[in-house]
């Protein structure tokens, strides 16, 4: 199989574009701490100044870009999509889904929860929903998740969100009152 | 040159007049040769209302669902035109869309599509540039508002029926009714499910369903199919990602000989479709023989479902 070719799927690491393309990643961490830590994350005037100073300095962007990816891929396989959808699916990562699906989970999941494509991993869309259930977030994964640009792949997602880069990647949609209950 | 032919969907008026609607999968022949698919529809003229033109199902290469769906027009069976993201991106979905349109075709159904590595050419790349929800949401756009996803005015926009599927069985299994919501907000105006073999697990999501209003903003189709042998009992079980047969349903089949197992198989299909119907919200039902599509009628027949003799004048 072309897996072994790179080593076996275990040298493929988390969600790495490798042989076989993006592989389901369950977060390495607690949902809980992830809402928690977004807090500290959240656009302020500071944040501001520093992504658009990082802006005119491209080394220090390109450490700062590393950075993030180093720490996002350890614990949620992220692959630099620069279009972070995390705080809206239970800090589980839909581009970790072999169909890089957005909205929510395909219809080939297994009775017990396996993915379809990587039977020996779990489906990251049930992930997302039991994390977001677990915070009492499960309206979250009803947003419309609009279609990435892929021009932006290898960004920070960072830089993006604190320039307020990235108000465009979900929307509400109409939705019946009651399947909006839980929604923030 | 002309303007398009407004397709008017006969599917679509059949909903809306409430009665019970019957619509049968067909998949395209490996070839080039639209007869296949024209021999496949004409046994089930009299008896559905629809038949969706699968796009390259499991995967593997076949002929094209739009010249599929041509081949039904002209074989006098309205075509669901199926239109997976798995192989085009969003130019070619777009593009797509319009040709449907514009050749009269009435029905489109939109659907992520299985993953190439359960098909003929399991090295191929996976596309995957929308998924099923934003797909629905761009083509409703494309209708509605005459925008492409660029916001590129179309002259003149498209017009289609719209739908999709969604499998109530997969887990997150309490998810699935909002899930359906989803589609049914970003453009979904019918729904039609993977195989039901458990009826009672199905009205489980269907009383969900019906606690959101789903029911009256989407038609329900319930997707149903004879197991005709224990070769398509064990693909079911363990090859198609996302079913599930249950052990009475298996315990049945297994338990006759093996030259009934057909004859079973399809009155197991027929009663569940006198199940389904029973359901308060279900509009019909998908029924998938993949290989027996001539058996259709009889199901129907065992399941009470009558034809479509008389109403099919004009």
């Amino acid at each position: 199989m072309s897996a072994s070719i790179a080593g076996g799927p275990a040298a493929a690491g988390p969600g790495r574009t490798s042989a076989g393309g993006p592989r389901p990643v369950t977060p390495r961490a607690p949902a809980r701490s992830m809402y928690l830590l977004h807090h500290l994350l959240e656009p302020n005037a500071a944040y501001r100044r520093l992504a658009a100073w990082l802006d005119t300095r491209p080394r220090l962007r390109r450490l700062f870009t590393a950075a993030e990816k180093g720490v996002k891929r350890e614990i949620f396989g992220c692959r630099m999509c620069g279009q972070c959808a995390l705080p809206v699916t239970g800090y589980a990562c839909p581009m970790t889904c072999p169909k890089e699906l957005r909205n929510g989970p395909c219809g080939g999941v297994g009775a017990d929860g396996r993915c379809e494509v990587y039977p020996s991993m779990r489906c990251v869309w049930l992930v997302a929903f039991e994390r977001a259930q677990s915070q009492g977030r499960p309206g979250d994964l009803l947003a419309l998740q609009l279609p990435i640009d892929h021009r932006v792949w290898g960004e920070s997602s960072w830089l993006r969100y604190w320039q307020g880069r990235d108000e465009d990647l979900w929307a509400d949609l109409d939705l019946p009152r009651a399947a909006r209950a839980g929604r923030p | 040159m002309s303007q398009p032919a407004r397709a008017s969907s006969r599917f679509r008026a059949t909903l809306d007049s409430g009665a019970f609607t019957v619509t049968a999968e067909i998949g395209p022949p490996r070839g080039a040769d639209t007869g296949a698919v024209e021999r496949k529809v004409a046994p089930l003229r009299d008896w559905v209302t629809a038949v969706n033109i699968t796009d390259n199902q499991g995967a593997s290469v076949r002929l094209s669902s739009w010249a599929g769906s041509l081949a039904a027009l002209a074989a006098g069976v309205e075509p669901i035109m199926q239109l997976t993201c798995r192989d085009r991106n969003r130019i070619a979905l777009q593009s797509e869309l319009l040709g449907a349109s514009a050749m009269g075709i009435p029905n489109i159904l939109v659907m992520t599509g299985d993953h190439p590595k359960f098909g003929d050419h399991a090295d191929a790349k996976p596309v995957f540039d929308l998924d099923s929800v934003q797909l629905l949401w761009a083509a409703r756009t494309m209708r509605d508002e005459g925008t492409l996803l660029s916001g590129r005015k179309l002259n003149p926009p498209p017009h289609w029926f719209l739908g999709s599927v969604e499998n109530p069985s997969a887990p997150p299994v309490d998810f699935r009714a909002a899930r359906l919501g989803k589609k049914i907000a970003a453009g979904a105006q019918f729904v039609q499910t993977q195989y039901v073999f458990d009826a009672g697990a199905f009205a489980r999501w269907m009383a969900q369903v019906r606690d959101l209003g789903l029911h009256e903003r989407c038609h329900i189709l319930a997707g149903v199919g004879p197991i005709a042998s224990l070769r398509a009992l064990e693909h079911l079980e363990q090859r198609v990602p996302g079913v599930q047969v249950p052990p009475e349903v298996s315990g049945r089949l297994r338990g006759v000989p093996e030259d009934r197992l057909a004859d079973e198989g399809m009155t197991i299909c027929a009663e569940t479709i006198a199940a389904l119907r029973q359901i308060h919200g279900v509009a019909g039902v998908h029924v998938m023989a993949v290989g027996n599509e001539h058996r259709v009628p009889e199901i129907l027949q065992r399941a009470g479902v009558g034809g479509l003799a008389g109403s099919r004048a004009g």
